[in-house]
């Protein structure tokens, strides 16, 4: 109990950094903000811009008055030449983009690394498994990016088998949704695929040489069902943890591959944000997706806290 | 054999973590995991601290991109920022250019070399800001514990809270991105930015290391002889913290590179017309259809780079490892 | 007692089941394991035979090789052991059967159970689906019907409210009732032959008792063959019909039990004897201990493997390996040139006194010197 106490308050102290940090992001800016945000808006909205930014204002007030609105929804507008928009509004159609990718990238990496893991366990040592090693190796050097545009050509000009751009939502078309999330959840997924798979063949390794898996050959049960029935569940913790966590950690690669395939999640809103010089609207989105992230890693984090008895357990 | 259990829990040196802000610092990004070393998978060879074929191709290569980025200027290379309008978008092997063209017409190879410069310019001065400012700070907590290890450590967790790409990207955005932005202050805020993130890195695996260390008995036989307190530290502790310190950021450099990579396709890389890896792809992607060299070039140079340092980095970690635990 | 019939059924001699036929011939048996430093000779060259219905007692001290013998005859080992000699079990040979065939004799004629019961269940596995899953596996049973048989096993090896424990994971039950378990786990499928590798040895002394007495009435109650190991010669006493002392990776005697007690030759197993501490004798009396270590398994010695640490070694037991002979009493083999209790032992340990070789003098200074007959 004590622990969690202990994570909340650390909690809520990474958030006021956090908060800070973005808060006075706009202060921070050189040169005047109201008019790269803004600089075709007539006077009165750039005046509206400029009480908004408040940056006259001490730094406290700042923080306190953008604290507020965040936390009452108000992430500021979004500026074009034809008018504002609202940036809560792009958020909530952006989010359920980016979060159906990091999804399905994670699904996607342990639905593979699962298998491989467990071959390369039960033949560890094999060249099947120094194979394997190498592969992995060489999935880790790549860069998700990179991947990411690579794919792009040969899966999608070249052999033109899967659309390179642009989201479809699965109310919509669930197989076109899936066609088009294909090649960006693959170019997430294949450094993951890399990682879990050794994590899991290591931790089956150890299991294997258990007592109790050589009573379960013993009483004359096939090779493959002692892997997958008897020495996978005792094997698969860390890894289910791992991959919780790390579907945060994707958060960067998933801005960048967002870009490369047009997928309009908060990476591309991001990246528009940025070009367009939307620092309101910029400063919002990094608010939302740290914060994001903090949370995340505070949830899984006391999961894993509540679960560690458990597992310690299970493991004995 | 039985593979010695993957931890990417534990930091490297084993030191037992002292009761930090966050108790348990279970997962880091895949980024940090890489960077701290945390899943080892190289092979046989490099597990053993050994170089072997791969390790030698890898630094094989390794010298030989720095020794191009270096020579850069004396070479006999084109321009980069020549523009030739009849090898645009062209293949490799058009008109004697080896690699080609890129979308406004300028020699691909020299771009590549003096991409080079860039990439890793940036990638070996923001992992040394990293490796100074964080390995002092590292070294400071670990030694002194108390009050500054939490102090120290805490910042640590907070940087590492935010997601490492977007702190980067929020610092070039904000710093560096207006419109009278010179070059030299963008690379400036570009290496700072990236030195920022990779601190709490290096921090951490300094300070485990030096937790470790310190407690082996020649550093009481120091204090014992009265020696003082930043002699014992930058004498005794340091150089045998280095190579572990060293392995983190060889891995640490391919990460800043790749990180550079992303940002410039983001925007926020370094400044056109100068080249680097990652602006060199980000250029490409309008092309990708009609001359993907442009972009599949760049790609593979980064995978080899990357590549290499992440095994160097594994090979130097193993050979330290293996010395640590056998005392 | 199994309802289902049996899937893949192994071929069986016509007088298969009639108590007392021959059921398994092990001859020559040798396993080596591979590792860096050499070929490790845990079994070195062991023949046994053993009856339906009959006990077998393997007594050695820690690392002599019984375990991986009762492996090695039921093929459990792992990649790096190579294995060579004969083992028939009933007409087939089991050492030359590919490893499917033998996969359908583990569990429906062979079984073993294991030492730690703690650690040889599957702690996230429920009990009863443990043992359904033999039978599942075995049989055409369906669900329910193996669900009743589990729950008519764990009745027979005595676990109260049997019908609960079928749900219960195994850190819910108390060390003897794993035991029980793992034995109702391994006679699921009516096995002939059970290796009882050390069972009670992760036990409390007052349930080892109860473990061993339910290992006999199974037995009793199947007509199994039983190889029961043990470091323990108390264990092995009173439930054995006979017993084969091993030690690196060679048997070095085997008797009928009470021959083995009474006329023993071996000085090893005298030593052994000797060692076990008894309740008559007064307190502060000195345990008898062997002193030495067992050779290294992978570069033996030349002569008998005991005799660094033998009271009546002679200069011939370093040269030659003595080899299993029979003595007086049929069935009694033994491996010693100067064995104990006859003229030619009691001159060599005379000898050894007079010179003051030190584990003569050790052996004969203690009190407790089994009397030879």
């Amino acid at each position: 109990m004590r622990a969690v106490l202990r994570q909340a308050v650390h909690l809520v102290v990474v958030l006021f950094c956090v908060t800070l940090f973005v808060a006075l992001l706009t202060s921070m800016l050189p040169g005047d903000p109201v008019n790269a945000i803004a600089g075709f808006g007539t006077d009165a909205q750039k005046e509206q811009i400029r009480d908004r930014l408040g940056l006259d204002d001490p730094l406290p007030v700042q923080y306190v008055r953008w604290v507020g609105d965040f936390v009452r929804g108000d992430l500021g507008d979004y500026w074009s030449v034809t008018g504002a928009r609202p940036v809560m509004d792009r958020v909530r159609e952006a989010l359920p983009v980016s979060l159906q990718l990091m999804l399905y990238a994670q699904v996607l990496a342990l639905v593979v690394a699962i298998p491989l893991g467990v071959a390369t366990a039960y033949r560890a040592g094999s060249r099947f498994d120094r194979a394997s090693n190498a592969t992995a190796f060489g999935m880790l050097a790549i860069p998700n990016f990179a991947l990411a545009l690579v794919l792009a050509y040969y899966v999608g000009v070249q052999a033109g088998w899967l659309p390179v751009s642009g989201y479809v939502s699965p109310s919509e078309d669930l197989i076109e949704h899936f066609r088009r999330m294909a090649m960006p959840a693959i170019a997430l997924a294949v450094g993951q695929i890399a990682v879990y798979m050794r994590l899991l063949r290591s931790d089956m390794i150890a299991t294997l040489q258990e007592d109790f898996i050589t009573m379960a050959k013993a009483k004359g049960i096939s090779p493959r069902r002692v892997l997958w029935r008897h020495a996978l569940r005792p094997s698969s913790l860390t890894l289910l943890t791992v991959a919780g966590l790390n579907v945060g950690t994707l958060i960067g690669s998933t801005v960048v591959v967002e870009v490369i395939f047009s997928l309009p999640g908060l990476g591309s809103l991001l990246f528009e944000a940025i070009t367009a010089r939307q620092y309101i609207a910029f400063q919002s989105l990094v608010a939302i997706i740290a914060i994001g992230y903090v949370l995340l890693n505070f949830m899984v984090d006391v999961l894993y806290a509540v679960l560690d008895p458990r597992i310690r357990h299970a493991r004995a | 054999m039985p593979e010695p259990k993957v931890d990417v829990t534990a930091d490297v040196g084993g030191a037992p973590e002292l009761p930090s802000l966050t108790p348990i610092t279970t997962v880091q990004p895949v980024d940090l995991v890489r960077a701290e070393g945390g899943v080892p998978l190289t092979g046989a060879a490099a597990r053993r601290g050994k170089l072997g074929v791969m390790g030698i191709l890898s630094i094989s290569w390794l010298v030989l991109i720095v020794a191009l980025a270096v020579l850069a200027p004396v070479l006999p290379i084109e321009d980069p920022n020549k523009i030739i309008a009849s090898i645009a978008r062209q293949p490799p092997g058009t008109d004697g250019h080896i690699l080609g063209g890129d979308v406004l017409g300028r020699d691909m190879l020299s771009r590549l070399i003096w991409g080079a410069r860039a990439s890793l310019l940036i990638g070996t001065l923001s992992v040394l800001l990293g490796l100074v400012l964080g390995g002092l700070l590292g070294l400071v907590a670990g030694y002194f514990r108390g009050r500054w290890d939490n102090i120290l450590t805490g910042g640590f967790d907070i940087l590492l809270s935010f997601p490492q790409l977007i702190l980067a990207l929020t610092l070039v955005t904000v710093f560096a991105s207006g419109a009278g932005t010179t070059y030299g202050v963008r690379m400036s805020v570009l290496i700072l930015a990236l030195g920022v993130v990779s601190i709490p890195v290096l921090g951490r695996i300094t300070r485990a290391n030096t937790l470790s260390w310190c407690q082996r008995e020649f550093v009481l036989a120091a204090r014992a002889l009265g020696a003082k307190q930043r002699e014992i530290m930058f004498k005794e502790v340091l150089p045998n913290v280095l190579p572990a310190m060293f392995s983190i950021a060889l891995l640490g450099v391919a990460v800043v590179i790749v990180a550079e990579g992303g940002l410039s396709l983001l925007g926020v890389g370094t400044p056109l017309p100068t080249p680097s890896w990652g602006n060199i792809i980000a250029e490409g992607r309008s092309e990708l259809r009609n001359a993907p060299h442009i972009v599949i070039e760049p790609t593979i140079v980064i995978f080899l780079t990357v590549f290499a340092l992440n095994y160097l980095g594994d090979v130097v970690r193993a050979r330290f490892d293996v010395r640590e635990s056998a005392l | 007692m199994i309802r289902g019939r049996r899937r893949r059924v192994a071929p069986v001699a016509a007088d298969y089941h009639q108590p007392g036929t021959r059921l398994l011939d092990v001859n020559d048996l040798k396993t080596y394991f591979r590792t860096p430093r050499g070929m490790v000779r845990a079994v070195d060259g062991v023949s046994l035979t053993l009856d339906r219905g009959k006990t077998l007692g393997l007594v050695g001290e820690s690392g002599c090789g019984k375990s991986v013998l009762s492996r090695s005859i039921m093929g459990l080992l792992p990649s790096t052991a190579e294995r060579t000699g004969e083992i028939i079990f009933g007409s087939e040979r089991l050492d030359t059967m590919g490893p499917e065939a033998l996969r359908s004799y583990w569990g429906t004629q062979l079984a073993m159970v294991f030492q730690d019961p703690m650690t040889s269940l599957n702690p996230v596995m429920r009990i009863g689906r443990q043992i359904t899953e033999s039978l599942e596996v075995h049989t055409d049973m369906d669900k329910n019907q193996a669900r009743d048989t589990a729950l008519a096993l764990l009745k027979s090896v005595h676990i109260p409210e049997a019908e609960r424990r079928l749900d219960q994971y195994p850190h819910e039950l108390s060390g003897g009732m794993r035991q029980r378990v793992v034995i109702a786990v391994a006679l699921a499928c009516g096995p002939q032959l059970l290796f009882a590798d050390e069972p009670t040895t992760a036990l409390d002394v007052t349930v080892q008792a109860q473990i061993l007495d339910l290992l006999s009435e199974q037995q009793r109650e199947r007509h199994m063959a039983v190889v029961l190991v043990s470091h323990d010669l108390g264990v092995v006493a009173g439930r054995t019909q006979e017993i084969a002392v091993m030690y690196a990776g060679q048997i070095v005697e085997h008797a009928p039990t009470s021959v083995l007690f009474s006329e023993v030759r071996m000085p090893y197993t005298e030593a052994l004897l000797r060692s076990v501490p008894r309740l008559e004798n007064p307190s502060h009396t000195r345990l008898a201990v062997i002193g030495g270590r067992p050779p290294d398994l992978i570069d033996p010695p030349a002569g008998c493997r005991f005799a660094a640490r033998c009271p009546y070694v002679q200069p011939r037991c370093l040269e030659e390996q003595p080899p299993l002979q029979e003595a007086d009493t049929p069935g009694h083999l033994f491996r010693c040139w100067y064995p104990v209790g006859t003229q030619a032992g009691t001159e060599a340990l005379e000898r050894n006194l007079a010179a003051h070789v030190p584990q003569a003098e050790a052996a004969v200074s203690g009190d407790l010197a089994v009397e030879a007959s």
